[in-house]
Order: structure tokens, then sequence, then C-alpha cells
């Protein structure tokens, strides 16, 4: 079972949500709800499954419901229906004392506008929570300092937060949520409002900790490259209702609906998708040292190029005519293993834009191998041509009209679209 | 006339106001007179101390105090000739009298009127309520209560301290409850996500947090209260109201004036000294990064 279970939440506001659930429940859309009762539909039977350890994004745009949800997940919002269970055990159920214990051991949270006390010094923000639980000061700003340190703000403890730059401010909020040594952290737009560069350092310190913590993470944000930079999976709420889940790449490569295509439309997917997600089996595998029977085995499946693996390791590409003149030969044949030309490899784990050069260069598909040197798959220019190009390009027109018409609804959409290239 | 259109409400009103001011004297008085007398007990105390004590004690004390609240000598000099020159006016017993029970007044208003607007910060209904009966404290003639005041509390400074804090209470219960609901609400919501109880969040977050607006609502308070001495004057709470007072009985401008000035010198003290205490509390909001 998955750490958290998001069970069919729904959350209606207004003056008498629970009266308006059935309607709801019957199909009644969030413009409908609001026009004939006044009641906002915030979320509408959200479920999702988090594993334990993994970075979990929540995206949507500003209106969707995504701050909403992630405040039930330690019940700062109640919902109107639904539950959330956190390793089984149901957070809705929770009286007071317990819901302020849980809180204080099981998730933390870190916040858009960083939530730090404007009273207390950097040293006292971090602490704040392990004082809260009620422990002794030396111990708890013995824990803070630690965690001073390890978010890289050594000799910052006795400044005010105000005296702090945006960046080092979310530090500060960074290391309180981590401070109390909670397994959940939960991130609401917590880079948001801060600028590009301090973004993606932000970001980068945020997956080497999680490297090292092994958290589990829901990270809330409007922005779909930073989704895709940190995120393990992926949500996309679109007006209280879950669009796809999925991995970065399951994301990009098979948008759900013509939202998410609209979204994934002007990411630099070179720069998100890996080799690996692409990539092909290999036409023709030869597994021998043997030239000639080598040279059969091409003409005999019609292939130009073969890839030569020895024991599993890859040792290199032949092509066809490079064979046959060899055979042709007079003399010793050399060995196929040392033979076959080796100079152009992708890795697995390289995103396309790194492997773009070797791509283009090669006339042949691009050997894949993995760190032990293992050939796992080709990788061809046409393939990684039709991986960048984004959905709708591929199948024009009708989708094209459809992302139009969604983004004069929702106007803040263009802004975000913008933000996220 | 056959037909009246406005029917007499006024005197049963009359009537039973007097019947209840009547019965509550005969019925309660020794309550009223037990209460009374606890505030008396505070009073009689803090002005022995401030009448008897060596005017030398009490000036360097305001220069201490001054300093304490400012830490500025400059400012600390100017409230020292300030209280100086009351002395010299030949008003200082009656000062000390005035800010006995001003003390007292603005004590009891603070420990009445901080959790009322905390009360009132958290629930909008219990504002609804409130709200009217703030309105009528503060535009109500203060004669008006002060007539069955002086029938339960007999006439001197216990009627006087509580006209006061009517008149004066009410812009510290509403600079409260300003103060606590302009707390930032992201970092209400952060001390509640890292499982806060509701009296952790009260004390560590939102009382420090509104303790600017908390202030200027007892520096409103006491300039209310002062505001308030010449009236309380006129009830016996003595003071140097009783100087203005006795100038306008006896057509003696001169002696009205004197009164003036130092009702004018002492609020100008407790002005300067509660508004630098209260600036210097957000010193953590002056650094801008």
């Amino acid at each position: 079972m998955a750490l958290i279970e998001v069970q069919n939440i729904t959350k209606i506001f207004g003056s008498a949500p629970k009266k308006e659930l059935a309607k709801v429940k019957n199909g009644m859309g969030k413009e409908q709800l609001l026009a004939e009762t006044g009641h906002t539909l915030g979320l509408n039977d959200v479920s999702l499954s988090i594993e334990k350890g993994e970075i979990f994004v929540i995206m949507g745009l500003s209106g969707s419901g995504k701050s909403t949800l992630i405040r039930h997940f330690n019940r700062l919002i109640d919902p109107t229906d639904g539950h959330i269970l956190v390793d089984g055990m149901d957070v809705m159920g929770l009286s007071n004392k317990e819901l302020e214990d849980f809180r204080r051991h099981r998730m933390s949270m870190v916040f858009q506008r960083f939530g730090l006390m404007p009273h207390r010094t950097v040293l006292k923000n971090v602490a704040y929570g392990l004082e809260v639980q009620g422990i002794a000061r030396a111990e708890r700003e013995a824990t803070a300092r630690k965690w001073i340190e390890t978010v890289g703000l050594a000799g910052f403890e006795d400044q005010y937060p105000s005296q702090l730059s945006g960046g080092m401010q979310q530090r500060v909020g960074l290391a309180r949520a981590l401070a109390t040594d909670s397994d959940i952290i939960l991130m609401d737009e917590a880079f948001s409002a801060l600028d590009p560069l301090i973004r993606s350092q932000m970001q980068d310190q945020l997956v080497e900790l999680h490297e090292k913590l092994h958290k589990t993470i829901v990270f809330i944000t409007h922005d779909l490259d930073e989704a895709l930079r940190i995120g393990d999976k992926i949500a996309i709420l679109k007006d209280g209702v879950l669009s796809q889940v999925g991995t970065p790449p399951e994301i990009l490569l098979e948008p759900a609906d013509d939202y998410v295509r609209a979204f994934v439309r002007d990411v630099n997917r070179a720069r998100v998708l890996t080799v690996g997600t692409v990539m092909q089996p290999p036409a023709l595998r030869i597994t021998h040292d043997n030239m000639e029977k080598a040279l059969a085995d091409m003409r005999r499946n019609d292939e130009d190029f073969g890839y030569v693996v020895e024991d599993k390791e890859f040792r290199g590409v032949v092509t066809q005519e490079a064979l046959a003149e060899e055979v042709a030969k007079q003399g010793e044949t050399p060995s196929l293993y040392a033979f076959a030309d080796d100079s152009s490899v992708v890795e697995l784990e390289n995103t396309l834009e790194e492997a773009l050069p070797a791509t283009l260069e090669a006339d042949y598909p691009v050997p894949v191998v993995c760190e032990d040197g293992r050939l796992m798959g080709v990788l061809s220019s046409e393939e990684m041509g039709s991986a960048l190009t984004p959905p709708d390009e591929l199948e024009n027109g009708e989708t094209e009209d459809a992302a139009n018409k969604d983004a004069s609804g929702e106007p803040a959409k263009a802004d975000v679209l913008k933000e996220a290239s | 006339m056959a037909f009246d259109v406005f029917p007499d409400i006024g005197k049963p009103i009359r009537t039973s106001t007097n019947e209840l001011v009547d019965f509550l004297v005969v019925n309660y008085g020794d309550g009223f007179e037990a209460f009374s007398n606890s505030i008396l007990f505070l009073l009689v105390r803090l002005e022995r101390v401030l009448r008897s004590a060596d005017p030398v004690v009490i000036l360097v004390c305001v220069g201490l105090i001054t300093f304490a609240a400012s830490r500025r000598w400059g400012l600390s000099v100017a409230m020292v000739a300030a209280m100086w020159f009351i002395g010299a006016l030949g008003l200082w017993e009656q000062a000390m009298q005035t800010v006995a029970i001003l003390l007292v007044a603005v004590l009891i208003s603070v420990v009445i009127g901080v959790p009322l607007g905390i009360i009132s910060a958290r629930s909008n209904r219990f504002r609804s309520l409130l709200n009217p009966v703030l309105d009528l404290m503060q535009t109500i003639p203060s004669f008006v209560y002060l007539i069955p005041a002086a029938m339960l509390f007999g006439l001197g400074k216990v009627p006087a301290i509580l006209a006061t804090i009517i008149y004066a209470a009410p812009p510290l219960i509403r600079l409260t409850d300003l103060g606590i609901r302009y707390v930032d609400e992201e970092v209400v919501e952060a001390s509640r996500a890292f499982g806060a109880t509701r009296w952790q969040i009260l004390k560590g977050v939102q009382i420090p947090l509104a303790l600017p607006s908390i202030m200027q609502g007892i520096n409103q308070t006491m300039m209310m209260a002062l505001a308030m001495v010449v009236i309380a004057s006129m009830i016996g709470a003595r003071g140097v109201g009783e100087t203005v007072l006795l100038g306008l009985q006896r057509n003696d401008a001169g002696q009205g004036l004197l009164g003036g000035l130092a009702i004018v010198a002492l609020a100008v003290v407790f002005d300067r000294i509660t508004q630098s205490a209260g600036q210097r509390m957000q010193a953590h909001r002056k650094v801008t990064g």
C-alpha cells in the first residue's frame, strides 16, 4: 500500500457544502454549481497514491485546487467528502490532539511566501517545530543549527527573516520543515516566489537533499518545467479534477487530454526526456566474432548496420559496406570485436539534448549503453525528431483549436505557459 | 388628541431604570462595596507610594523608564523636564493623584480589553455583538452612567475609574482585534502546520505580531483616560482635574490654565513613553532586505 492514499476527496466552499455534495456527485460541474447555489467546487473526486520516498508533484494553474488539495493532507482544510490515509491511518478520523501530534511528527510544510515568523531569528524559526513539540531549548537549538548548516545558512542564525533575501528565507523555511524530522514534507509552491536562477539552485538542492534523506515530498507548482525537473511522478489538476498522473516522460509523450497537451507544448523536451525513454531495440545484434557470418547475417536480414555485442558488453557498430570490403580483402581478417566502431555511443541516462550531437553526426541509429557497458537499444535521428516534436503538432488542426479555446477560458494560463518555457 | 404619534415609553424606561438601580443598591450594596474596596485597595497603595516618594526619585524614575522604552537620552531628558514643569506649576501632588487613577484605570482596561479583543478577533459573531456595545461606550455621555455609578459605589475615585474605563477601553479592544486579524495568515497557517495548539499560536505568533497594534491601543486608552480627568474630578476623584474644575467654579481662568497645562504635560509624557515602547517592539520590521 502506498504511503499516502488520497481517496475521492471532494471539497466544496460555501455556506452549506454538505447539502450541495449530492449535486456534485450527480455530475454537476463547477460553473453550474456556482451559478445555481453560489458554492465553489474546489476539488472534485480526487484520488492519488503517493509512494514512500518519492517526490510527487501536483501541478495546476491558479484556481485548479492544488493548494487546497495539499492543505487536506495535514487537514489545514477539511474535505467535504473523502479520506486521506497515511500509512493506512485515516487522517480525517483524528481528534484535535491526535492531529496536532500528527502534524508535529509526520508532516511538515514549506510555504510559498515562506511563512516565517518575522519576530524570531533564523535559529528560532528553524527550531519552531521542535519548540512546539516541547523539546528543551538546548536540544532544539542544536538540531536547528545542524539543519541551518545543511541548507547553507551557517552564520545567519541570529539574523531576522527580513534581513535575508527571498532564496535565503525559503532555505530557512526548508530547514524548519526538515528540523522536525517528519517523514513527509509538503511544499506549497515553495519556489514560485523566487528568481529563476535561485529557483533552479533550490530545485537542485531539494533533489540533492531528497537523495540523501529519502523523505516523501509532495510538491505543488504551476511550473511544468519545475515539475518535470524534480518530480518522480506528476499529477496534473484542472478545475479541481485530475487530468493525468504519470512519470515525466509519460506526461510529455502521452498527454491524456488537450489540457495537458497545451501544457507540454512549450516545454523544452530535449532537456527533460532521457535517451532511455525514446530508444528502440536494435535491429540486428551480432553476438559472435566471425566477420563472414556477420556479413551473411546482415545480408539475410537486409540490414545496413549491425550492433556487435561480446558477452553482453557492447563493442561497436559495423556497416554492411565496410564489412563487405574488409572480408573481400586478402590476408588475415581481424577480429570483428576490434573492427567494430565504438566511437559514437550515448548513455541511457543522457538527456536528448546531450545525445543530440552524436545522433546527428552518425549516419546510423546511435547505440545506447547503460553504465556497465551493455547495449540497451538504439536512438535514430527520426525517433529523436518525433520525441522532440510537441504532440499537437503531430496531429495538427483540431487539437490546436481546442488548446486555444482552453486558453481563452483561463486567462492566467498564457502567462504561466510563458513562464514554463 | 384622539391619536398620539408618540406613545410614552420614556416614563417606563425611566422608572424601571431607577427601580433597578435602587434594587441593586438595596440588595447588592455589599457586593458593590467589596468590588469598590478591591479597586480602592490597589489605588490607595499606588497613590501613597507616588505621593510620599521624594519628587526627585519620581523624576529619575520617569527618566529611566523613558530611556528603557526609547533608548534615547534626549527624549528622557525632555520627559523629566515635562514632569518638573508640572511640579513647578505647583501641581505635583495633584498630578500624582491623577497618575495613580490613570495607571489603575489603564491596568484594568488592559486586563479586560486585551482578552476581549482576542475573542473578538476569533469570532465574527462575538465581534458583531461587541461592536455596538463599544460604540455605545464611546458615545454615551459619561454623566449618564456616572449617576448610577456614584449611587452604587459612592462618590470618589472608584466611579471615576469605572467611568474612565468605560470611555477609554474601547480603542484598546478594537486595536487588539485589528492587530490579531492582520497577522499574516500564512504565518499562522505555518504554525498550525507544525502542530501548534491554539494557545501556542496565540502566545507565540498572534500576540507578539499584534503587539505594535496593542501598544497603540494602550497609548490611545491612556490619552482618552487623560481626557476624562476633569469629569472624574466632578465626582470627587481629586487630581489635576480638580484644579481645572476649581478654576471653572471660581471664574479663575489662570488656575484653569495651570490645570490644563499639567494635563497636557502628563499626556505628552505618557504618549511618548508608550509610543516609543511600541516602536521598539517592531525593531525586527525596520530592517528591510
